[in-house]
This record gives structure tokens, C-alpha cells and sequence, in this order.
């Protein structure tokens, strides 16, 4: 019930005095009211639980957080080595920046 | 590429993130997950078997479905055999065993139970079928709260007098407070329900984390979300800090989301409830207030009241409390599956117990 996945309006219109919308998730497009969100505009993504839309999803609060955990992955790389202090699997491990 | 999904989902990243876990912590920890959405997460992905073994990750009781107390599934149960009534729930609650009976049971013999995605097509039930009864099983945290209590305002804008709500609204904040004040506590650190938290904001929880020494951290619910909050709750506990940091910042704001707030405070009051699991836990619930009691069904229906017995074998309490886990159990993966549950924790997706059976983790 708590649970939620990401979908993106697109579509909102008003029905019996309340603001709905659809919300595509990946493809799968259902309904949501969005009285919740009232500053929602088509493209946004947002949550939904239980049909009703709780938030808008910020992108650069999503940003931020990415820019930090990139600085963890910048300083491993750097090392050579993963954070365990062995070496980076060859298979996962990404080519480093200047290496040919 | 799935936006907001997929870049939290990435391998090397969380590799990147475990490493930096077992780098930063010392000394042992242990966090509790509140919400049950995290739980499937963590068993699902294997977190828990991949961070550092001084760091112990304990399931907690945020399912809504399996702290719904036995005499409430009872009365659904009572009300759902009613000719004149059209119940109607969110599919969780339908298979969750009574005393004696499941909805799925009534629906079975020809009872008219309907499992809705939003308490709004309740609503629109009841316009289309004035001569029914047409009754919700209003269960959750704060997340189904704002929407039940739309619903609410709703019927009673448009003047109905055949819709109702069979109430079960349990808060997240009490429970916290409950389990740490409980001298058998072990928890440290607590992963705050993302959504719940996009609702209520984070007042409530500063001030938990203030009072008893805890870090707490709000996270989404991909593998990158949790680990990042492991590892901001293992910088905190390392640095003896105890602060609300918020990991789902794109989603949770300090204040919440205060529409939704507003809507839920006009419906609902706060009233003591008892979960199943947990016990009664004062201030830990919502009931309606009293200009909406047409609307709650306890109140509308004589329900008599109800002898609710629990299975012997089941272990749910101790589940719910972080003291066992699901393969401690007897019955787990024997008299008790998803297909035949013994408790609610094997029912629903948010139940640590069916977490475990899907992933096929059958050893402690």
C-alpha cells in the first residue's frame, strides 16, 4: 500500500469537481486524482498511492543526489581499486577517464 | 530507460555504495526498515546478506495489512456476508485470514466483495447503486489516508447516505516511539518509510531522532535508495550524530505535502489503536471525526461483538516486532504460504513473511 512507482501525467481533465489525470508507467497508463498536486502540469512525474497522486518528483533534488554518490564512484575509480581495496573487476569496471 | 527507475537500480553503482558501508563502519548497528515496501526491496535484492556482518538490518511493522488486528478483518468479514452491502477493499485485505473466515472466503460463497485501486471508484459505486450499501475497509498509514479521506469529503458533497468506511488508519511516528521505549529494544537507527514521509513531512521524526538518540533516514525504495541510507545512517551512528537526513529528497519535503494534511485533519482525528503484533499504542491511529460519523460504518452497522481467535502456529507479533525473522518459524514454507497464510504477514506484498517465501529464502 505504501508501495509506488514513478509514472508521468499525461493527461488532466476534471471530473465531478475534482482535478484526474492519467499517469503513464512505461506504458501502462491509469488513473489518478490529482487534487493532492495542484500545481501539476502535464510531463511532471509524480507518485502515486491508492490513486491518488502524493508528490511531484523534483529532478533537481534527483541531481543532487546523484552529483554525491558520482563523487564516491570518482574517488574509486581513481584508486583502481573498488572500496573493499581489491582490485575492479574487469568485466564491471568502467574504462577510466584518459585511458586508451 | 525508465526515468527515476532505472538510474536506481544500477549495479555498479550500489556496488560502490556497499563498498563505501564496509569502509566507513566500525562498530555494530542495527537498523530497522519501518516500512514494508523496504522490506521486499532489501530480501528481493539481497542488501541484507551483502553489507558488512557488524551491520544487522531488522524488518519492522510497516504493513498496513498485517497490523490490521483480527477483530477488524472479523467485522469486514461480518459486514461483507450482508445482503444489502457492497464491500469493497484494496485486494491486499482480501486473503488475509480472520478468526474463521478471509474476504476471499465470503466472496467465494457469493458474497459481493469488490477489490477497488482507489476508495473514489467506492464513491462512484454507491452513486450507481443507491439501493446498496456500499461499505470501504479504509487500512493503512498516512499514505491511504489523504485519498480515504477525500473520499469522504466527496460522498458527503454529494449528499450520500449509502457510503461508509470501516476504519483501520494506523500512524507511523507512535509505533516508532513504542519500539523504542520497549525495554527489549535493539534498534538504532530506523529507515523512515519514503512515501509516508512524502505525506506527513519530517517534524514528527526530528523530533524522534532528537528525543532518542537516532538517526533516521527517509529513503525511496530502489537498492541505490536503500544503500544510500545505510550509509548515511552508519556515517551518523560513526560519528555519534542523531539527525533526520533525508535520502528521498526528490519526493519528501520538510513539511510534507500539505494539501493532502489539511484534507486528512478535516476527516480524521487521531485515536489510540491496537495492532495486531504490537498491541494498543495510545495516539497511533485516525478514527473520523464526529460530523463524518454517517460515514463510519462501525457506527452505521450493528456489528456484535466478536470472539477473534489467531492461529497458534503463527509467529506474526514477533515478526512485526523485529525479535524473529520469517525462516524462524515452524510453519514458514510448510502449513503456511502465500497460497494458504496462516498470518497476514504471508499475505501481503508488503509482509516480511512473503518477502522471504518469494525469494526463496528458507534458512535463517
Amino acid at each position: 500500500m505504501c508501495l509506488a512507482v514513478p509514472g508521468k501525467v499525461v493527461e488532466i481533465f476534471e471530473e465531478n469537481g475534482l482535478k484526474m489525470g492519467h499517469v503513464d508507467y512505461a506504458g501502462a497508463v491509469s488513473r489518478a486524482c490529482l487534487e493532492y498536486v495542484p500545481e501539476i502540469k502535464l510531463g511532471d512525474y509524480t507518485v502515486v498511492h491508492a490513486g491518488f497522486a502524493l508528490s511531484i518528483l523534483d529532478e533537481e533534488e534527483a541531481a543532487k543526489s546523484f552529483d554525491a554518490w558520482r563523487e564516491l564512484q570518482a574517488e574509486a575509480d581513481r584508486q583502481g581499486v573498488d572500496l573493499f581495496g581489491r582490485p575492479l573487476d574487469p568485466d564491471t569496471a568502467k574504462p577510466k577517464r584518459g585511458q586508451v | 530507460m525508465l526515468k527515476y527507475l532505472d538510474e536506481y537500480r544500477d549495479p555498479e553503482l550500489a556496488r560502490r555504495l556497499l563498498g563505501e558501508i564496509a569502509a566507513v563502519a566500525r562498530r555494530p548497528l542495527v537498523i530497522m526498515e519501518i516500512c514494508g515496501g523496504h522490506t521486499h526491496a532489501i530480501i528481493r535484492s539481497g542488501i541484507d546478506r551483502l553489507l558488512p556482518e557488524q551491520i544487522e538490518l531488522v524488518h519492522g511493522p510497516g504493513c498496513p495489512v498485517c497490523v490490521t488486528p483480527v477483530e477488524l478483518v472479523d467485522k469486514a468479514v461480518a459486514l461483507a456476508g450482508r445482503p444489502e452491502v457492497i464491500f469493497t477493499s484494496f485486494g491486499d485485505m482480501l486473503r488475509v485470514p480472520g478468526s474463521r473466515e478471509s474476504l476471499a472466503m465470503v466472496r467465494s460463497r457469493g458474497g459481493d466483495v469488490r477489490s477497488l485501486y482507489s476508495p473514489l471508484v467506492a464513491v462512484e459505486l454507491a452513486v450507481r447503486h443507491p439501493d446498496r450499501q456500499v461499505v470501504f475497509f479504509a487500512v493503512g498509514f498516512e499514505t491511504t489516508a489523504p485519498g480515504n479521506a477525500l473520499a469522504v469529503r466527496q460522498a458527503a458533497r454529494l449528499g450520500l447516505k449509502n457510503f461508509s468506511l470501516l476504519v483501520s488508519h494506523v500512524l507511523v511516528p507512535p509505533a516508532i516511539t513504542a519500539l523504542l521505549a520497549s525495554p527489549a529494544n535493539r534498534v538504532q537507527a530506523f529507515i523512515a518509510p519514503g512515501h509516508v514521509c512524502t505525506v506527513t513531512g519530517l517534524e514528527e521524526y526530528e523530533a524522534i531522532a532528537a528525543g532518542y538518540r537516532v538517526p533516521i533516514v527517509p529513503a525511496g525504495f530502489e537498492p541505490v535508495d536503500i544503500l544510500a541510507a545505510i550509509l548515511l545512517l552508519v556515517r551518523q551512528a560513526e560519528a555519534g550524530r542523531a539527525e533526520v537526513e533525508n535520502e528521498y529528497s526528490r519526493s519528501v519535503r520538510r513539511e510534507g505535502n500539505p494539501a493532502a494534511r489539511r484534507t486528512v485533519a478535516e476527516v480524521f482525528q487521531v485515536s489510540d489503536r491496537t495492532w495486531r503484533g504490537l498491541g494498543q499504542i495510545p495516539a497511533s491511529g485516525l478514527t473520523l471525526r464526529p460530523e463524518f460519523a454517517a460515514f463510519d460504518a462501525e457506527q452505521k452497522f450493528d456489528l456484535s461483538p466478536i470472539q477473534a481467535e489467531e492461529s497458534p502456529l503463527c509467529i506474526s507479533g514477533a515478526i512485526l516486532r523485529g525479535e524473529k525473522k520469517p525462516p524462524q518459524c515452524p510453519a514458514f514454507g510448510r502449513q503456511c504460504t502465500p497460497t494458504h497464510p496462516l498470518g497476514a504477514t504471508m499475505v501481503s506484498n508488503e509482509g516480511a513473511c512473503s518477502a522471504y517465501f518469494n525469494a526463496q529464502r528458507h534458512r535463517f
